[in-house]
């Protein structure tokens, strides 16, 4: 059984059928990346998965449990948790406290404590700001928040939408090399990334996503060798 | 740059700033003729400022509540002066019926606990209630829908004390131990009931601030208040904390309404309305969603209200200038609403997103 399962996901903003039967799986341990161009869908799949939004037919269980039922401050409790598209950190909290916003859904604080300092660890940058207000941080550290937060919840999947938008290269490096990171400890990834060569790099299979609809799924190889994916996703002619 | 400036200022800035500017040289002009006849003492003056820092304490517990939701909701809650007045008539029901069966005069604390402990759980249960029933239905929809639920909400509460109470004034009963004076040095001295009042309100106005900066449920407030999608993204229940910050401002402003009932001993079914209207000034004033501003605000425009009338108009000539009050305080919100409408602390929220 799949860890992460979505069946046939129709997703609308009112009248907009911005889902148009999204099917994908992601195993234990796996990361996974979604690519696609603007206005794909991509964000609207993580939205749908996290419970912002409602599909109006179609099912996601996560190992085995429909999560229809639940509302999004449920889902987390459940073990997915999400790096929002433009990192939505919460500028007029320090960055302490967007952590603690992390760890909501967790009760145990020798837990919290842990996971603060897996976070500080992974992002020493953060230790020296952690009394910061975030809307101060540079762009960079507030992916690195973003992502520290979403840690916070100990999830046993965890969303990324756009890690690398904005970022100067080598932040971008290091943002990719935590994910791995992230990953050989456990946590499973769905990658989300315009960014597709990058993203192809450090996954183990890809779906391509085109105007609400998964045209492609391949190992992340194959998918860098397709001639299509070449020529729109990665710039090669 | 410059031609750009100069095409940009038109008439109605211009008229404004002439009336500001008149307004100013006014309250100036004023001051010092009023200063300069000496008619008022020393005493005069410190017992203006204590009543206003005492009203103004209550305007701040009362403004918290509209600052509060509306720091979560972008919502205008108008019907929170009469979650202010529904604290005080009910409460006023406890004090009274205490004062009847000789229980104030013999626990006078208890009694006045219990007082404050009626008022606030009444204002609250019916912000719970009108958040539940009024206005989360209408989350979402255009700004204006809620804001003139409020307002329909505000009179159905008003007539509904109306109907059920009737129109005429009630007298608060007078409680022993907070009646009199405290002596401070010479001449001067301040009322028992207004030292009660600035205590309390401080102390209400404290446990708020450390609650909001340092619980976990005040920190989900302002992470909601921020941003509701990523504040569920955490695991937050963003209606959950909507009924609590609900729920607190009314506590507030239940509390306010026994501090205001203390000092001025007058219950009636309007009675929120003008404190009410105040206390959204005070809001404003100090830069609306802002809650530092709005205990500022509220304490400022006490404090300008009181000693205002006296000391700007009266060396004008005018008479019985303490009647003005209120044309002051209003011509304040104005003058703020066209200066500088976010308020004195509200360069912060003029950058949050609606
Ligand atoms: N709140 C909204 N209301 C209406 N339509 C929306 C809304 N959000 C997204 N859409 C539409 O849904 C479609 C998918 O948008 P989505 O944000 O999921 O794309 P995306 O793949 O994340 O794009 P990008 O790479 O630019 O972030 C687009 O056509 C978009 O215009
Ligand atoms: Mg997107």
């Amino acid at each position: 059984m799949s860890l992460l399962s979505i069946e046939n996901i129709h997703t609308y903003y009112g009248n907009i059928h911005a889902l148009k039967g999204i099917s994908l799986h992601i195993e234990k341990g796996e990361i996974v990346t979604l690519i696609g161009g603007n206005g794909a869908g991509k964000t609207t799949t993580l939205r749908t998965i996290s419970g912002l939004l409602t599909p109006r037919e179609g099912t996601i269980r996560l190992n085995g449990e429909d999560l229809s039922k639940y509302k999004a401050h449920e889902v987390v409790y459940k073990g997915i948790s999400m790096v929002p598209e433009g990192r939505g950190v919460f500028a007029r909290l320090t960055v302490t406290e967007n952590l603690e916003m992390g760890a909501y859904s967790r009760k145990d604080t020798a837990e919290i404590n842990r996971n603060m300092e897996r976070v500080f660890s992974l992002f020493p940058r953060l230790k020296e700001r952690r009394t910061q207000v975030s809307g101060t941080l540079s762009g960079g550290e507030q992916q690195m928040l973003a992502t520290g937060r979403a840690l916070m919840a100990n999830p046993s999947v965890l969303l990324m939408d756009e890690p690398s938008m904005g970022l100067a290269p080598v932040l971008v490096e290091l943002i990719f090399d935590i994910i791995q990171q992230i990953n050989k400890e456990g946590t499973t990834i769905l990658l989300v990334e315009q960014n597709a060569l990058m993203a192809l790099g450090i996954a183990s299979r890809g779906y391509v996503m085109q105007t609400g609809q998964i045209v492609l799924s391949d190992t992340a190889e194959k998918l860098k060798a397709d001639p299509t994916v070449q020529k729109a996703y990665l710039g090669m002619e | 740059m410059q031609s750009y400036r100069i095409k940009k200022i038109n008439f109605t800035d211009v008229f404004m700033w002439v009336v500001g500017a008149a307004l100013l040289l006014l309250i100036v002009v004023g001051s010092f003729l009023t200063l300069q006849e000496e008619k008022y003492t020393a005493v005069q003056w410190f017992d203006l400022a204590v009543f206003g820092l005492a009203q103004g304490s209550v305007y701040a517990l009362i403004a918290l509540g509209y600052t509060l939701v509306y720091g979560i909701l972008r919502m205008i809650n108008f019907a929170h002066s009469e979650i202010f007045m529904s604290g005080a008539f009910i409460g006023y029901f406890a004090a009274s019926s205490m004062q009847k069966s000789g229980f104030m005069q013999e626990n006078p604390l208890l009694g006045i606990l219990i007082t404050f402990f009626v008022a606030m759980t009444t204002s609250t249960v019916l912000a719970v209630l009108l958040e539940r029933i009024a206005y989360r239905p209408l989350r979402g929809a255009p700004r204006l829908v809620p804001l003139i639920t409020a307002i329909g909400a505000s009179f159905f509460l008003q007539y509904v004390f109306r109907g059920l109470f009737g129109t005429h004034n009630r007298a608060y009963p007078e409680i022993e131990i907070i009646k009199g004076t405290v002596p401070i040095s010479g001449d001067f001295q301040i009322q028992k009931i207004q030292i009660v009042v600035i205590l309390a309100a401080a102390l209400m106005m404290a446990l708020l601030v450390l609650f909001v900066q340092y619980t976990k449920t005040g920190k989900a407030m302002r992470a909601v208040s921020e941003d509701k999608a990523v504040a569920a993204l955490m695991g937050i229940d963003v209606d959950k904390i909507i009924v609590n910050t609900f729920a607190l401002g009314a506590a507030l402003a239940g509390a306010a309404g026994v501090l205001y009932c203390f000092m001025f001993r007058i219950v009636t079914f309007y009675m929120g309305f003008i404190p009410g209207i105040k206390a959204f000034t005070a809001a404003v004033l100090g830069g609306i969603g802002n809650p530092a501003g709005a205990m500022l605000g509220g304490l400022f425009l006490g404090i300008f209200e009181s000693l205002g009338p006296t000391l700007f108009l009266d060396g004008l000539g005018i008479p019985a200038p303490y009647q003005l009050k209120d044309v002051i305080a209003f011509t304040m919100l104005v003058m703020v609403l066209i200066f500088r409408p976010t308020g004195i602390l509200g360069e912060r929220l003029s950058k949050t997103k609606a």
